[in-house]
C-alpha cells in the first residue's frame, strides 16, 4: 500500500514541448499580445473608439504615437485595442474545430463500417468548399461578429482535425491493448476516452499549433470584408480595410495595424513549427499543413 | 456416452466453428468470394488444461483465437465459454476469457501505468480490493510492487510480457488465451515465462489456448495439441502422442523441421521439406487440403476430402492415409506387415 502513497509524478515521453531560441521568441510574442488583449483597455492613452481625440490623419506624432485616423482616433490605442478579438478569434476557432473534428475522427475512426463512411463523406464534403467560399457562406446565414466570424473559421478547420484524428485513432485501433481493453470488459466510451484520446494527442496538439495562424489569417480576412467585430470597435482587418483610401497619402494608417497582424501570424507560425519539430519527428520542414 | 466428464469442467466448447471473411467483388457480375480463415473447427477444453494449437502462418490459428475470445463473431458455429456454458457473445467482456498477445509492446497503452494497465480487467472491483488484486496479481507474476508506478517504455520485454499476464489473470478468467505469448522473447525469457504460466494454472486451474508456430514451446506446456492447417484441425492428439506416433504428414513434415540438438540420442530424423505454398484460402482445394504439397498424397486424396476421425482414444486425424508418413521417412504399408 505504501507504493500508492507516494505515488512519483510519471517521467512522461512528452514534457514541456517547445525549447530554443525560436520557440522561447514565439512564446514571448504571444504572451506580449496576451498582455495586450488582457490590459489594453487599461494601457490604451485614449479610449480607442472615442472620435477627435486629436487632430484627424494627424501622421506620427509624440501625442499620438501611430498617428491618427479619418475620425480622428488615436491609432496606437486602436491597435492594441485590436489585439483581443485577434486573439480571441483564433482561440475560439481552433478550440471549436479542435473539439468537433477529434469526435468526428474518433467517433469515424472506431465505429468503423458505415459510420466511418457517413463522418468521412461529410468530412470531404466539407473540405471540397473552397474555405473563404465557406466561411463567407456561414456567415451570411448566421451574420457577422467575432464569435460567428470563429464559429464560421471553426468550421472551415474541422475537415484537418477531423481527419487526423481519424488516421491516428485507425493506428491506435491496430494495437492489441484496444483488444485487451475489450477482453476486460471496457465499453467503447472507456476506450476512446481512456486509449484512444490521450494517445492521439500530439498530431492534434501539433495541429492546434498549426491552424492558429491559418484562423488568425482567416479573421483577418474575414474583418477586412467586414465580418468581424462590430465597426466602431478595433480590428486589425477592418483598419486595414478603412484606410485603403489612404495609402498613398497616409500610409502609416495602413503599416501599423499590418504590422501589428503579421507578427501576430508569424508568432503563431512559429510555435506550430517549433511544436512540431518536437512532437513528430518524421517532419522537419517548416511547410505548411 | 453424454456427459462423461461434468458439464462444469468444460471452459471452452467449440462447435463447428467457422469464421469467412467475405472480398470485395471484382465486378457486379463477379461471384461473391470469401476467405475461409477457420472452416469448421470443434474444440473441447477442461478446467486446468492447455491446448496448443500449431500451423504455419495464415493457417487460421491466431483467428480461432479471437473467436474463442470473442473479439470476432463466428459465420457460424457455436462457441462456448466458462463453467457454465456461456456463449460467448454473452460472455464477452465479462472477464471469463482473457488473452496475451505476441508484441507486449503493443498490449500495454504507452500512456498507463502498470498498475492501471492491470486494474483495467478490475472493473466491478473498486477501491483497496483493487488495489490489493493488482498487488496480488504483480506478485503473483513476479514483480515487486514498484513496478506499478511504472509506465511500459521504462520496462524490458520480459517485465512487459509479465505484466500482461498480471492483468490476464488478475480477474481470475477460467480461459486464457495465449497468442504467440511467448514469441517475441528471447529463449531463456521464453522458458521464464513458460514456467510462470505453467506454475499459474497449477495454482489457479485457468485453462489455456496457447497458440504458435513454434513445437517446441507448445509441447512444453500443451496437455493436447491440435495442428491447424488451411483453417481446419489436421490432427489433435495428446501431448505424448506429440512425441512419437503422429498420423497426418503434415504434422509430421512440422516436427520433423524443428531443430534439434543432434546429441539428444534421439534416432535419425529426416527432414521433410515441403514444396510450394499453402493453396489459397479463398478456394481451398476440393479434396484433402494438404493434397497438393503432401508428400505421399493419391489421386483419392485429390478428390475426397478426408473426416477428422478418431485414430486412437483422443488422437483425431484428418488423413487418408494417417501413419504413413512417419519422421524416418515413408513407412510403406506393405513393409510393415
Amino acid at each position: 500500500m505504501s507504493t500508492v502513497a507516494h505515488r512519483r509524478r510519471p517521467s512522461r515521453s512528452v514534457r514541456w514541448p517547445v525549447r530554443g531560441v525560436v520557440a522561447n521568441i514565439a512564446i514571448f510574442l504571444i504572451l506580449f499580445y496576451v498582455v495586450l488583449a488582457v490590459l489594453g483597455p487599461y494601457l490604451t492613452p485614449f479610449a480607442p473608439n472615442q472620435l477627435n481625440v486629436g487632430p484627424r490623419l494627424s501622421p506620427p506624432s509624440a501625442e499620438h504615437w501611430f498617428g491618427t485616423d479619418a475620425l480622428g482616433r488615436d491609432q496606437l490605442s486602436r491597435v492594441v485595442a485590436a489585439a483581443q478579438p485577434a486573439l480571441l478569434a483564433a482561440v475560439y476557432a481552433v478550440t471549436f474545430a479542435l473539439a468537433i473534428g477529434t469526435v468526428i475522427g474518433i467517433a469515424a475512426g472506431f465505429l468503423g463500417g458505415l459510420w466511418d463512411g457517413a463522418l468521412s463523406r461529410l468530412v470531404d464534403l466539407l473540405f471540397a468548399i473552397p474555405e473563404y467560399l465557406l466561411a463567407i457562406l456561414v456567415l451570411t446565414i448566421m451574420g457577422s461578429g467575432l464569435i460567428n466570424a470563429s464559429v464560421a473559421i471553426g468550421i472551415v478547420c474541422i475537415p484537418r482535425f477531423a481527419r487526423i484524428a481519424r488516421g491516428s485513432t485507425l493506428e491506435i485501433m491496430g494495437r492489441n491493448y484496444i483488444d485487451a481493453a475489450r477482453l476486460c470488459g471496457r465499453g467503447r466510451i472507456w476506450i476512446m476516452r481512456r486509449h484512444i484520446l490521450p494517445n492521439i494527442a500530439s498530431p492534434l496538439v501539433i495541429m492546434t499549433a498549426i491552424n492558429l495562424s491559418t484562423a488568425e489569417g482567416a479573421y483577418a480576412a474575414l474583418s477586412f470584408l467586414g465580418f468581424g467585430v462590430r465597426p466602431p470597435e478595433a480590428d486589425y482587418g477592418s483598419m486595414i480595410s478603412s484606410s485603403q483610401q489612404y495609402l498613398l497619402t497616409d500610409p502609416w494608417l495602413v503599416v501599423f495595424p499590418s504590422i501589428a497582424f503579421v507578427v501576430l501570424v508569424l508568432a503563431f507560425n512559429l510555435i506550430g513549427d517549433v511544436m512540431r519539430d518536437r512532437l513528430d519527428p518524421r517532419s522537419r520542414t517548416s511547410a505548411g499543413a | 456416452m453424454t456427459n462423461v466428464t461434468p458439464r462444469s469442467d468444460i471452459v471452452l466448447d467449440v462447435q463447428d466453428a467457422v469464421k469467412h471473411y467475405a472480398l470485395r467483388r471484382r465486378g457486379l457480375r463477379a461471384p461473391r468470394r470469401s476467405v475461409h480463415a477457420v472452416d469448421g473447427v470443434s474444440i473441447r477444453l477442461h478446467s486446468g488444461q492447455t491446448l496448443g494449437i500449431v500451423g504455419e502462418s495464415g493457417c487460421g490459428k491466431s483467428t480461432f483465437g479471437r473467436l474463442i475470445t470473442g473479439l470476432e463473431t463466428p459465420t457460424s458455429g457455436t462457441i462456448r465459454v466458462g463453467a457454465h456454458g456461456v456463449p460467448i457473445a454473452a460472455a464477452h467482456g465479462t472477464g471469463t476469457v482473457q488473452a496475451v498477445f505476441q508484441d507486449p509492446a503493443s498490449a500495454l497503452d504507452p500512456r498507463m501505468t502498470v498498475r492501471e494497465s492491470i486494474a483495467e480487467a478490475l472493473g466491478k472491483v473498486a477501491g483497496r480490493e483493487r488495489e490489493r488484486r493488482v498487488d496480488e496479481a504483480l506478485a503473483a507474476v513476479g514483480l515487486t510492487p514498484e513496478f506499478g508506478v511504472r509506465y511500459p517504455h521504462e520496462l524490458s520485454g520480459g517485465q512487459q510480457q509479465r505484466v500482461c499476464i498480471a492483468r490476464a489473470i488478475v480477474d481470475r478468467p477460467d480461459l486464457i488465451l495465449l497468442d504467440e505469448a511467448v514469441s517475441s522473447l528471447d529463449a531463456s525469457l521464453q522458458a521464464q515465462i513458460l514456467h510462470l504460466l505453467e506454475r499459474l494454472q497449477q495454482d489457479t486451474g485457468t485453462a489455456y489456448v496457447f497458440i504458435s508456430h513454434d513445437l517446441r514451446a507448445v509441447r512444453q506446456v500443451s496437455h493436447s495439441v491440435a495442428v491447424m492447417y488451411l483453417g481446419q484441425v489436421v490432427e489433435q492428439a495428446p501431448a505424448e502422442a506429440f512425441d512419437r506416433g503422429l498420423l497426418h504428414p503434415y504434422a509430421v513434415a512440422l516436427r520433423s523441421t524443428e531443430p534439434r540438438i543432434l546429441d539428444e540420442g534421439t534416432e535419425h530424423v529426416e527432414r521433410i521439406v515441403l514444396t510450394g505454398e499453402p493453396p489459397s484460402a479463398v478456394s481451398p482445394p476440393a479434396g484433402c487440403r494438404f493434397a497438393p504439397r503432401c508428400p505421399i498424397a493419391e489421386d483419392h486424396c485429390r478428390s475426397v476430402a478426408p473426416d477428422l476421425v478418431e485414430a486412437t482414444s483422443g488422437h483425431l486425424v484428418r488423413c487418408h492415409k494417417p501413419g504413413e508418413l512417419t519422421l524416418s521417412g515413408v513407412a510403406r504399408a506393405d513393409a510393415e506387415v
